[in-house]
């Protein structure tokens, strides 16, 4: 069983929603915990893990032998990235554009194209406290997160119940994380804000065809909006966080929810037995 | 013409609260909001769309079964996965038209995608350019470049030399596309671990990119260990801190109510928020 943790805008709590679910649900089941959120993790920092392992993921990127190269120009029409250049004398590749789709060595008529291997990010891997542990790190200029997402679900198998914390959004990063997963957990709070980019990404996981349920953290803050929306899209709320200062600070030093007050424990184990009830429904 | 881009490496840590008192405090500017995955901007400015337009993504590949002699080339060839049994998921599809120029029967065709919608708008602060990426769509790093092209043009034609623009959050490909040509950038963080962590990250990314930085600690009164971090770690790094603002709920309330705080200029919040406009204003024209 796969749960992703989701939320359509960052900050809204769901690196404290994902860990503290970790770390209660591991009493029940083993537990592997990936953090999908590669352009800027920050699981680790509240889970502590020992790393144990560290793999460098590479992607592809064109390399042209300037030697063969005719500057025909076939590469650059057929690349749909603008990855290429064909100038006069050179052949430009710019690699932070290239989605290595394979079309430029591929059809290059001269046989002037090799594929070079380029590194997009690293993944670690470790455990902490039970828990299996894998994140993935973008390196820094790196356009592209996707291929290193892959890499890092690449390592779980589809027996395990897995916790994914995803990146913010709705596009391409988050699409990537939550692809495939059985259940996603929506993080979100009681604003305008959170309200907006909640629907939004209600919107993706049903396209998606993915069932999902909602967190409300710092309930409280503002108004009835988002538990009037649930109930009229029929989403369920699994849980209300209340706007609790204890909260914010154990938030700010890195300390799970759970370690700090344990009463949440319980609440966040029968968040868990819900989602298995509607995956098993 | 200036532009000042507001970023945070993470989401939620006030981006667009700061940046809608930002519009209130300017004179003239023209606004923009880059976060094209989940905008918010709107939500405080209340624009009036004057122009729609529709932004085409990449195009996708469709098989015309008619043509198709299922000899599974394009499934061999396709490197996201997109082809399965003859049918090509559009999610998966990365419109690269690899498996359209393979295809021995001509069986692929290109699609056009409209993937999302633009906006120019006018918001009683001046005029705004926003957008709304469509659901699991791609292509957000060039929907950014589209509005802020639009947004220089609109200067220009009006004779606005400030453009302020929300970033989307990240060190990915739409905040790469936000940081091209920018004059300063804006990083606001909070004091916390994460946010320290966070902070570190994007920073490196705007020196990876040659961009000047300035940084405001949001909520520094949430933990002040963790705000004497971020002030070491600036000082050491030669980053100006633009702005220090406590933690104060009129901020979510006059989220609530769809204003910038800035609208109360009694509050020590917003008085905090002006002093900061006014640093970096200097800064940008200096």
């Amino acid at each position: 069983m796969i749960i992703s943790v989701a939320s359509g805008k960052g900050g809204t709590g769901k690196t404290t929603v994902a860990t503290s679910m970790a770390l209660s649900v591991k009493k029940i089941t083993p537990l592997t915990f990936l953090d999908c959120d590669v352009e800027e993790p920050n699981a680790h920092i509240f889970l502590n893990p020992v790393i144990s392992e560290t793999e460098r993921v590479k992607t592809v990127i064109p390399e042209v032998d300037e030697k063969k190269c005719t500057h025909c120009g076939k590469c650059s029409e057929l690349c749909a990235f603008n990855a290429l250049a064909v100038l006069d004398t050179i052949t430009l590749v710019f690699g932070e554009l290239c989605h290595a789709c394979g079309s430029c060595w591929y059809f290059c008529p001269e046989n002037a194209i090799t594929q070079k291997e380029k590194e997009i990010g690293i993944i670690e891997m470790g455990r902490v406290r039970d828990i299996n542990f894998i994140h993935g790190k973008l390196n820094i200029g790196e356009a592209m997160s996707p291929p290193l997402i892959k890499a890092v679900k690449d390592k779980i198998s589809p027996q395990e119940t897995v916790i994914i914390d995803a990146p913010p959004g709705t596009s391409c990063p988050v699409i990537s994380s939550v692809k495939d997963t059985d259940f996603c957990v929506l993080v979100t709070e009681p604003t305008a804000f959170g309200l907006n980019d909640l629907m939004l990404s209600v919107g993706m996981l049903r396209e998606m065809n993915i069932p999902c349920g909602v967190i409300i953290n710092r309930a409280g803050i503002g108004d009835d909006r988002v538990i009037n929306y649930c109930k009229a899209e029929h989403i369920p709320v699994l849980m209300e966080i209340p706007l609790h200062k204890k909260i914010a600070s154990l938030y700010a030093r890195g300390i799970p929810v759970v370690d700090g007050m344990p009463e949440y424990i319980e609440q966040f184990q029968s968040v868990y037995h819900t989602i298995e009830r509607v995956i098993r429904s | 013409m200036r532009e000042l881009l507001v970023i945070s490496g993470k989401g939620g840590t006030g981006k667009t609260s700061i940046v809608g008192s930002f519009a209130a405090l300017a004179n003239s500017t023209v606004l923009v909001d880059c976060d094209v995955d989940a905008a918010n901007l709107h939500l405080l400015l209340n624009p009036k769309i004057k122009e729609k337009h529709e932004f085409y993504g990449l195009k996708k590949a469709e098989i015309n079964e008619q043509k198709c002699i299922s000899c599974g080339l394009c499934e061999e060839l396709c490197h996201f996965g997109a082809v399965k049994n003859g049918s090509i998921n559009q999610y998966l599809c990365e419109g690269c038209g690899f498996c359209f120029h393979a295809c021995p029967e001509n069986a692929i065709m290109l699609k056009d995608n409209v993937s999302g919608e633009w906006f120019i708008s006018d918001t009683c602060y001046g005029p705004m350019v926003h957008a709304k990426l469509g659901i699991a769509e791609d292509n957000s790093g060039k929907l950014v470049a589209e509005i802020r092209k639009k947004a220089r043009n609109i200067a220009q034609d009006e004779n606005i030399n400030l453009i302020i623009t929300d970033g989307p959050p990240g060190i990915g490909c739409p905040v790469i596309s936000a940081l091209s040509g920018i004059d300063l950038a804006l990083i606001v963080t909070e004091p916390t671990l994460s946010g320290i962590h966070d902070l570190k990250r994007v920073v490196e990314l705007t020196r990876h990119f040659g961009v000047e930085t300035a940084v405001c600690i949001n909520k520094y009164d949430l933990d002040e260990d963790n705000t004497n971090t971020i002030e070491n770690y600036c000082q050491e790094e030669d980053i100006m801190i633009v702005g220090k603002i406590i933690f104060d709920p009129a901020m979510t309330r006059a989220m609530m109510k769809g204003r910038p705080v800035i609208e109360s200029p009694e509050l020590a919040i917003s008085k905090q928020i002006n002093i900061m406009y006014n640093k970096l204003y200097s800064k940008l024209i200096s």
